[in-house]
């Protein structure tokens, strides 16, 4: 079984991360999107000590310069496997911390759910994107994920910030760069 | 009659995994159903990318959700069985090796407020005992994720408030929680007792197999009102717009208070993950060393 065929449909097709500084005006909500190239997952923990590393002045863990979030944690991998199940968890629970990361830099965030009018202002001040994707179908989606490696906070277990290399992962665009929400529909 | 605690450990342990990895049957037939129903079609389209979810996760065992939950174990004891050994270290162990062994997210920290660390095994779960009539002993695993968790409620309504009172506190909880609770959901809600009593219920509820109306018809005809009126909020499969909100509402009561009309909802994702077994008490006590000689 794969997600190829007929699914995500009229989809179009997008690179991450959004380095080359071109503004994402091409997103917009409800659109469905096909993400391929690099993200990095984290969670709460992991959010955390991201946002404590920036207000001590030292470097995150990663370039945050365009790159993209994916608010996740995994299964641990079977024997021959890359990555265990790893669909998106509740991107509300970031919203303490997203704008302080789009501020520095961060460009797209992948979960699922609602996000705060605070992220929504940060999104369209900074000209990010939220992309939410289907929330129960890790066994799926983790048949996007074609490499994975930890890269910080390996005592975090399932939170550690894992780089993650993906190929046709599918979401939809929630809410574009203009603050269009998906989930805010009146 | 007796049963060993380390039949119990493995009938956990197998239980756990089964729980994550296979779908109950009743929710993929209304995860179906609902999908020749809706009338969005990305709702279809996310309804069907569901339903390729679960083939899935049941053909390579890798778990339906990544969240693998918080484990509760509900267990009813025959009162004429005897348990040779702890039966609560053996359903912990039990829990352990299916999340170790399954490789399953393992999702528990031991302090929920100064020491959040991880205890690697997904232990401890929470654990009740219902003692009833008979010599079986019969298991039931329901792991929780935090999505659908988080968004559950309590509220401490007063008689005055009435079945229409507790109908608008389950809609306004479905209506505040639910994009963020992977819909389409089963609502679980527990009504009476005391507060911990009615959480209890809604947990409670969500064992019952999707579509299974209560007893009572009053309670039935709410929970057909209710899932009616989820079902007009427009969410729909993965908050995305739609008709199929809630794949059921299931609702459990208890003698309360004169005072009194706690209503608890809880939330229950698409992953409606449980997993059942039952145990038969033998004639005779087996000895450790039988067990594990097996």
């Amino acid at each position: 079984m794969t997600l190829n065929g007929a699914f995500w449909d009229g989809a179009l097709r997008v690179s991450v991360p959004f380095t080359n500084g071109q503004p994402l005006t091409r997103l917009k909500a409800g659109s469905k999107v096909l993400l391929s190239g690099v993200v990095y997952t984290a969670r709460d923990a992991a959010h955390k000590r991201i946002v404590e590393a920036l207000d001590r002045g030292e470097k995150p863990p990663f370039e945050l310069e365009g790159q993209v979030i994916y608010y996740a944690g995994p299964c641990p991998p079977p024997p021959g496997r890359v990555i265990g199940s790893l669909g998106p968890t509740t991107s509300g629970r970031m919203d303490a911390y997203a704008p302080r990361l789009c501020a520095a830099g961060l460009k797209g965030m992948i979960g699922k759910g609602k996000r705060s009018k605070v992220v929504v202002r940060a999104i369209t001040k900074f000209g990010a994107v939220y992309f939410a994707t289907i929330g129960g179908a890790g066994a799926l989606l983790s048949q996007a994920v074609k490499k994975a490696e930890v890269v910080a906070y390996p005592d975090l277990g399932p939170e550690a910030v894992y780089r993650l290399e993906i190929a046709d992962f599918p979401a939809l665009v929630a809410i574009d760069p203009l603050g269009r929400d998906m989930y805010n529909r009146s | 009659m007796y049963i060993h605690a380390g039949e119990i450990e493995d009938l956990v342990r197998d239980l756990c995994i089964k729980a994550v990895t296979d779908l109950p049957g009743d929710v993929a037939v209304a995860l179906l159903a609902a999908s020749r129903r809706e009338t969005s079609a990305l709702g279809r389209e996310i309804l069907g990318a569901l339903l390729k979810n679960a083939e899935f996760a049941k053909e390579t065992r890798t778990p339906l959700c990544q969240d693998t939950g918080l484990t509760y174990v509900f267990l009813e004891i025959g009162r004429d069985v005897r348990i040779e050994g702890d039966i609560k270290e053996a359903v912990t162990r039990g829990v352990a090796r299916g999340y170790t062994e399954g490789y399953l997210r393992k999702s528990v920290v031991r302090d929920p407020l100064f020491h959040r660390e991880n205890t690697e095994d997904n232990t401890p779960p929470v654990i009740h005992i219902d003692i009833v009539p008979g010599s079986e002993v019969s298991v039931t695993v329901l792991p929780k994720g935090t999505g659908s968790e988080n968004m559950s409620a309590v509220k401490m309504l007063t008689p005055s408030a009435g079945p229409q009172g507790v109908m608008d506190f389950v809609l306004e909880t479905v209506r505040q929680g639910a994009p963020n609770a992977c819909p389409p959901m089963v609502v679980g809600v527990g009504v009476g007792g005391m507060m911990d009593t009615a959480s209890f219920l809604a947990k409670k509820a969500l064992l019952r197999p999707v579509g299974d109306s209560n007893r009572d018809p009053e309670i039935a005809s709410m929970e057909k009102k209710l899932l009616a009126a989820i079902n007009n909020l427009g969410i729909g499969p993965g908050g995305f717009g739609g008709i199929t909100t809630a794949l059921a509402v299931h609702i459990e009561t208890y003698p309360t208070h004169i005072g009194a009309l706690p209503v608890a909802v809880n939330l229950q994702c698409h992953a409606a993950r449980r997993a059942s077994g039952i145990l038969r008490g033998a004639e005779r006590p087996c000895s450790q060393n039988q067990h594990s000689s097996r």
